[in-house]
């Protein structure tokens, strides 16, 4: 089957939680159209509605108004495997980290039919190797809690990633942790990337790491969200954290920082006005 | 470390013990007190193994009752928890009956047990079964609305069903809270059969106790304390003992820390 060119379309997609006097838009009408096997940065201010976009794609939420198409079909249909991760790693703390990372080949198709036989053979290994990816080797039998926070990061983007997902959606996943961490967690993911191609749709704070680990930034407004800018990235595969303090680099943060002070500046003269 | 600060607890719990029945023993020796009003711990013990023969059927009625009592009330309260459980609309729909029977005194309902069912056993175990199923529910109920939603949306986005999620999140995690609650439950199974026996049977450690106490016979009365403490110390520790190997990942955290 060929893979549908757009992995992502959002036409005229809003959300709006809640009803009659206690609704809150959380996201106006937005289109955004992702083609398959791009990684797309979504930033904006905070509370802007860039998890709800998450959301929207993984079909946890359903738009009020508007059409969500995944995969060529719309969201309830599962059209795709979608590989999720967050800031908070969640493992299961009686699950070693090997069990947490086989997590989703027990739960989704067609894994889930050869968990039984497979779970000591072929999936194992797979868990193993991509824990030695991501700077895990060794820890495989350890539980959640003999690990860092770091490492928990870790863990949980192989989680994300086990099942082959066609789509990554991660949810500023750095976002505890500190610069080093990060800048090293940064190659990783796009080391990942560059193998697999999945489509990804990253949420962060970090201006950096968007334009690092992005090959398209979308700025969202203040809430209700929509996109005030959609640019490409075009900086050369692979990167390295050198990159990111050359001029080019720089100027591109700089550019996404002001954009959303404005954004910040403008949501704050409507309130007080 | 950690192995000494253990053992030295147990040492101070099995001291505390033997203090309290030595002090027990010497008020009674000291104050010279009727064993009519309270016998000697030691007058109880040599009237357990003196009687033990005549006791021991009364002991294998009273346990055989109480487990089938607690097992009865574990799959209800497991059945009754898990259903408000996955639901926040069966929870608060629930709960308030629940609480109104909870606070109902068991002693009230014995006798419409035996209106029922005649006395005997069987009343006996529906009490064991009402007065111990309350505490699980609670648990199992708690535990499962307790599952962090971000995990949730994970494995929910991976198209997982509601029944995934319980089998794979929701119950393994309930598990710390169903085994503190099977202490709790067991316990109370206890106190529901013996107070069916005292009340309407033949037969069992609580009508023993009865009898014995219409006979004056003190020391047989407080052989069946005895016999009934024992009995939940043995059926909590056997608890504890499976607890630890089942849920161990709950605790085990803390005992990294504490080392
Ligand atoms: N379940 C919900 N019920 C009601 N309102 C919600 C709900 N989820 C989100 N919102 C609202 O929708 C808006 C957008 O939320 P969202 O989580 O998408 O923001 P965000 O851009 O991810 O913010 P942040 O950067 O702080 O994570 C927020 O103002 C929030 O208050
Ligand atoms: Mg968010």
């Amino acid at each position: 089957m060929p893979r549908p060119a757009l992995a992502v379309e959002l036409s005229q997609a809003s959300v709006t939680f809640g009803r009659g006097a206690n609704s809150v838009p959380a996201l106006a009408a937005t289109t955004l159209r992702i083609p398959d096997g791009e990684f797309v940065a979504l930033v904006g201010p905070s509370g802007c509605g860039k998890s709800t976009i998450l959301r929207l794609v993984s079909g946890l939420v359903q738009p009020s108004a508007g059409v969500v198409i995944v995969g060529g079909r719309e969201v309830a249909a599962k059209a795709l495997r979608i590989g999720m991760a967050f800031q908070n790693p969640t493992m299961l703390p009686w699950l070693t980290i090997e069990k947490n990372v086989m997590l989703p080949l027990k739960i989704v198709q067609p894994f889930r039919a050869a968990y039984r036989q497979k779970k000591r053979s072929e999936f194992r290994d797979k868990a193993h190797a991509l824990l030695a990816q991501v700077g895990l080797k060794g820890f495989a039998s350890r539980y959640p809690w003999q690990l860092s926070g770091g490492m928990l990061q870790r863990a949980n983007l192989c989680r994300a990633l086990i099942h082959e997902p066609r789509m990554l959606l991660l949810d500023e996943p750095f976002g505890a942790l500190d610069q080093f961490t990060r800048e090293e967690l940064w190659s990783i993911l796009q080391d990942l990337w560059l193998s697999y191609r999945p489509t990804v749709l990253l949420v962060t704070h970090d201006l950096r790491e968007a334009a690092f680990l992005a090959s398209r930034i979308c700025v969202m407004s203040a809430r209700p969200g929509r996109i005030i800018d959609d640019a490409p990235v075009a900086f050369q595969r692979p990167r390295n954290i050198a990159m990111t303090f050359e001029p080019d680099f720089v100027a591109l943060n700089q550019r996404l920082r002001e954009l959303i002070v404005d954004a910040r500046g403008a949501a704050q003269a409507e309130v007080s006005a | 470390m950690m192995a000494d600060l253990k053992l030295t607890q147990k040492l101070w719990s099995g001291g505390l013990i033997v203090l309290f029945f030595a002090g027990w023993e010497a008020f009674c020796l000291i104050s010279g007190m009727s064993d009519l009003i309270l016998p000697r711990p030691s007058q109880v013990i040599e009237t357990l193994i003196a009687r033990f023969p005549v006791l021991w059927p009364h002991i294998l009625q009273t346990l055989s009752t109480t487990m089938v009592g607690f097992a009865l009330g574990v799959a209800l309260g497991v059945f009754l928890g898990a259903m408000i459980g996955v639901s926040r609309v069966a929870y608060d729909t629930v709960y308030p009956l629940l609480i109104g029977f909870s606070s109902i005194p068991k002693v009230a309902v014995v006798p419409i047990f035996v209106l029922w069912f005649g006395s005997g056993t069987v009343p006996a175990v529906l009490t064991s079964l009402a007065i111990c199923f309350f505490p699980i529910v609670v648990n199992i109920a708690t535990g499962l609305a307790t599952t962090e939603p971000e995990l949730e949306d994970v494995l929910k986005a991976l198209g997982a069903s509601k029944m995934d999620i319980l089998w794979n999140v929701g119950l393994p995690r309930t598990m710390p809270f169903f085994f503190a609650s099977l202490k709790v439950a067991i316990t109370y199974a206890f106190v529901g059969t013996v107070l069916a026996e005292t009340v309407a049977s033949n037969r069992g450690i609580g009508n023993v106790m009865m009898s014995a106490s219409s006979n004056f016979d003190v020391p047989l009365v407080f052989a069946g304390l005895f016999i009934l403490a024992a009995l939940g110390v043995a059926l909590y520790v056997a608890f504890s003992l499976i607890e630890a190997r089942v849920t161990g990942w709950a605790t085990r955290k803390n005992d990294l820390v504490a080392a």
